[in-house]
């Protein structure tokens, strides 16, 4: 369905992936879209990659992207982009923070975090690298760093026209809202360069 | 008003629209949030945590037999802890009515199988629907309830991991207040002997006659004409992903109720069209049926029953399309397989078994599982849940009638110990084999997300109840050798296990410490107190011999290039374990 648009989330258990999700789900709902997402629970929490995945248009039917569907791919640590690479629409878009999370293998000293991932996933779509973890640091909470590239994303699929931060300020702690209301803001920021 | 809901909250939503009075569970991934849903619903319908799966199906099976509707959900393997009663229930039939859910995996997100449980609809020859998004997933609990009471049969009710876990817009409504049928007592139906199961034999055939009609006309399953080159015939999540790939270039039969299937409505509908394509996830349980039925149909043959089926795999598979990738640079991917957490309980035991030799470890499921990992390695086994007991059992009388040097640890948790160890003990302490059975007890359910258990001291719906007290059930078993240690002391894990292994008797060591990620009850801070501090590295004192690496410990991290292990604080929680392999004292506890 050529209307149907498809993003992906990917990241580590414990990044805030779910939320975000949550947030554009429910954004998305309120502007009058169809909407479907799709997550895998189980092992998530104990650190485990994870995905979430958005799909909305007029009508949805599937609620999970194939490979190859995904017109936006947005990765809250670098090597999930590249893992999670092969679901990218050829000619869609990355946005992939620079932020490392070592896994195991890597932990115990096995093997070596990749050091080409960003050069590397550069060469083979448009690429916008974000440095959430340190706009969010600057804000004031690292742990905003969610919202940080929440806000990348809508600006790279374009939907700023849709109210999102009434559904932020729905889905998050009010003490927390005015610090997740900027790392939404300069998400956006961050991809109008 | 629409909601926004996974099909596990649609399911729980239904449930109380169709007006369910009681429902029970065992937890299981993808289908847990079903009854924790259900369970908000407090004024109106009694939900429980069972011990186990069969023991959930009874329970539900009472409570439809007295009058009430009821409903029992369970993770597909779960079913088969259930089966007993599901197939006996299956000839009494009910009084108000009852829906089995069976949450299917394909794909073994969280799983140790990937069982299609359609054919247990079959096999136990009660109905069976299957919707195919959280809307109907809502819509179907209530018409399942109708059709179990107007044809005397629970009712199968079978998602999968897609439809429990996506989220889509669902039509909110009030709840239809049923009220309880009256229970008058019938011997001759609820009264199971054989002289009754024989007269109910008869009765269930008759009913899937009458059922198979209902399925002819029923709305579940509907036609929606397109292009008549192609016609499809679909399932569950398999309906949503065939409509994407062909869009208005086929007709299709979506079929909500499956069980048993209108094969003159496909007759009819394959008739209409060129080719005939079943789309349906893992088995071929639809095309064999039309394949005995005589209706030419293409599935199995270029659809995969292995794994989870996709929108590409069908555009691949039917059409022939190759969907144009993105090439991913596996140098540049390294594996992140899941890990026990920073300040797990259950690491500190497990590096201490790790270093035993000439042992077997049977291990069980739950978080548990992941000592088999590196760098602990201390698993052999693992196939069902309670199986880790028994199976040590059957290796230790053989190795023991051998002669052989072999000696086995058994490894279950809390959980896992009620809903089916405690009788694998049973057999262990009444056949006398020499095993040391370990109860991992972390206060909770944890690997499927933190559910409370008998043990626990909480009910489903937060009501403060009785704690099953594991040593003593242990020693009323029949085991004398019990001790309770605390698995983040080492020392102690190790000299329990020494003590355990050196015994001429069947033993058992429960490990009693809660899971970090637990939100600690009264009286768990009373016992175990709270994390303060996290441990760090003196890296002046690091020798870079990689001991601490050794204990799997998330928070650890190893600097090759510099030889120095350090500590990540935001992960640490101060559990002091990697403190105490440490051979040169380089890390200390700071901030207690
Ligand atoms: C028959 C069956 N029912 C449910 C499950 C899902 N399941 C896997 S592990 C687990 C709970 C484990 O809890 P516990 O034994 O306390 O160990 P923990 O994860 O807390 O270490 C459950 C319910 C299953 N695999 N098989």
């Amino acid at each position: 369905m050529s209307d149907v648009k498809s993003i992906l989330m990917v990241g580590v258990g414990g990044q805030g992936t779910i939320l975000a999700g949550k947030i554009l789900s429910m954004g998305l709902m309120a502007a009058g879209y169809d909407v479907k997402m799709s997550e895998v629970h189980g092992m998530a929490q104990r650190g485990g990659s994870v995905s979430n995945q958005v799909r909305f248009g007029k009508k949805v039917y599937s609620p999970i992207i194939g490979k190859g569907q995904a017109d936006i791919l947005v990765a809250f640590e670098m090597m999930e982009a590249m893992r999670w690479l092969e679901y990218l629409k050829p000619g869609g878009k990355i946005v992939v923070n620079d932020f490392r999370i070592p896994s195991g293998p890597i932990l115990i000293g096995a093997c070596d975090y990749p050091e080409q991932v960003l050069e590397s996933l550069k060469t083979k779509a448009d690429t916008t690298v974000i440095q959430a973890g340190e706009i969010a640091k600057q804000i004031g909470n690292p742990r905003t760093m969610n919202l940080v590239l929440f806000g990348a994303l809508v600006k790279g699929m374009n939907l700023t026209d849709i109210d999102f931060e009434t559904e932020i300020a729905a889905n998050v702690k009010p003490e927390t809202l005015k610090l997740n209301l900027e790392a939404f803001r300069a998400g956006i920021a961050a991809l109008e360069k | 008003m629409k909601k926004l809901l996974t099909g596990n909250e649609a399911i729980a939503q239904g449930a109380w629209e169709a007006g369910v009075m009681y429902a029970c569970a065992y937890p299981g991934t993808p289908s847990t949030e079903i009854l924790e849903n259900i369970a908000e619903f407090k004024a109106d319908i009694i939900a429980e945590w069972a011990p186990n799966e069969k023991v959930a199906l009874e329970t539900a099976a009472g409570a439809s037999v007295f009058g009430a509707r009821s409903l029992a959900a369970m993770k597909m393997v779960g079913v088969n802890v259930a089966a007993d009663p599901l197939f006996s229930f299956a000839y009494s039939g009910v009084n108000g009515g009852m829906v089995l859910v069976s949450a299917d995996d394909p794909g073994c997100h969280s799983s140790q199988d990937e069982q299609d449980n359609r054919y247990y609809a079959k096999f136990a020859k009660i109905a069976m629907v299957e919707p195919s998004d959280s809307q109907e997933a809502k819509d179907m609990v209530r018409v399942a309830m109708e059709i179990s009471e107007d044809y005397d049969t629970p009712v199968l009710m079978r998602i999968t991991t897609r439809i429990c876990h996506s989220k889509s817009l669902v039509e909110i409504g009030p709840r239809q207040e049923v009220g309880k049928r009256p229970y008058v007592r019938d011997v001759n139906k609820y009264d199971l002997v054989p002289a009754t199961a024989r007269k109910r034999r008869v009765a269930v055939e008759k009913r899937v006659e009458r059922l198979a009609e209902f399925s002819e006309t029923t709305e579940l399953n509907s036609i929606e004409w397109h292009d008549k080159k192609i016609g499809i015939v679909a399932s569950g999540v398999g309906y949503q992903y065939a409509r994407e790939v062909f869009g208005e270039a086929a007709s299709y039969l979506k079929l909500g109720f499956t069980y048993p299937l209108p094969i003159n409505k496909i007759r009819d509908f394959a008739s209409q069209v060129e080719t005939l394509y079943v789309v349906e996830e893992l088995e071929p349980y639809i095309e064999e049926q039309l394949q005995a039925a005589g209706i030419a149909c293409i599935g199995k043959a270029k659809v995969p029953k292995i794994g989870e089926l996709t929108p590409d795999i069908i555009a691949k598979a039917l059409k022939g399309e190759t969907i144009p990738l993105v090439e991913s640079d596996p140098s540049q991917v390294v594996a992140r397989p899941p890990l026990l957490c920073a300040g797990c309980p259950h690491r500190g035991f497990f590096y201490e078994l790790s270093k035993i030799k000439n042992l077997m470890i049977t291990g069980d499921i739950g978080c548990y599982s992941l000592g088999g990992n590196e760098p602990l390695n201390a698993k052999d086994t693992c196939i069902c849940m309670g199986a880790s007991v028994s199976m040590g059992h059957g290796v230790q009388k053989i190795s023991d009638r051998l002669g052989d040097a072999t000696k086995v640890v058994a490894v279950i948790g809390d959980s896992t110990f009620f809903h089916s160890g405690m009788t694998s003990l049973l057999h262990v302490a009444y056949n006398r084999s020499n095993t040391v059975s370990v109860i991992m007890d972390n206060r909770i359910t944890g690997m499927t997300g933190h559910q409370e258990n008998p043990g626990t001291g909480f009910t489903l719906q937060g009501m403060p109840t009785k704690i099953a007290d594991i040593p003593a059930i242990v020693k009323a078993l029949g085991i004398d050798a019990i001790r309770v240690v605390n698995p983040l002391d080492l020392k102690e894990s190790r000299e329990a296990l020494a003590w355990a292994l050196s015994l001429d008797e069947p033993s058992v060591i429960i490990t009693r410490w809660p899971c970090v990620l637990k939100k600690h009850s009264d009286a768990d801070k009373q016992e175990f107190g709270n994390y303060i501090g996290t441990c760090r590295i003196d890296s002046a004192k690091c020798i870079g011999c990689k001991m601490c690496i050794k204990t799997g410990c998330p928070a650890l991290r190893f600097d090759k290039a510099a030889k120095k292990a350090s500590i990540d604080a935001t992960q640490c929680v101060g559990c002091k374990v990697c403190l105490q392999v440490c051979p040169v004292k380089a890390i200390s506890k700071v901030g207690e």
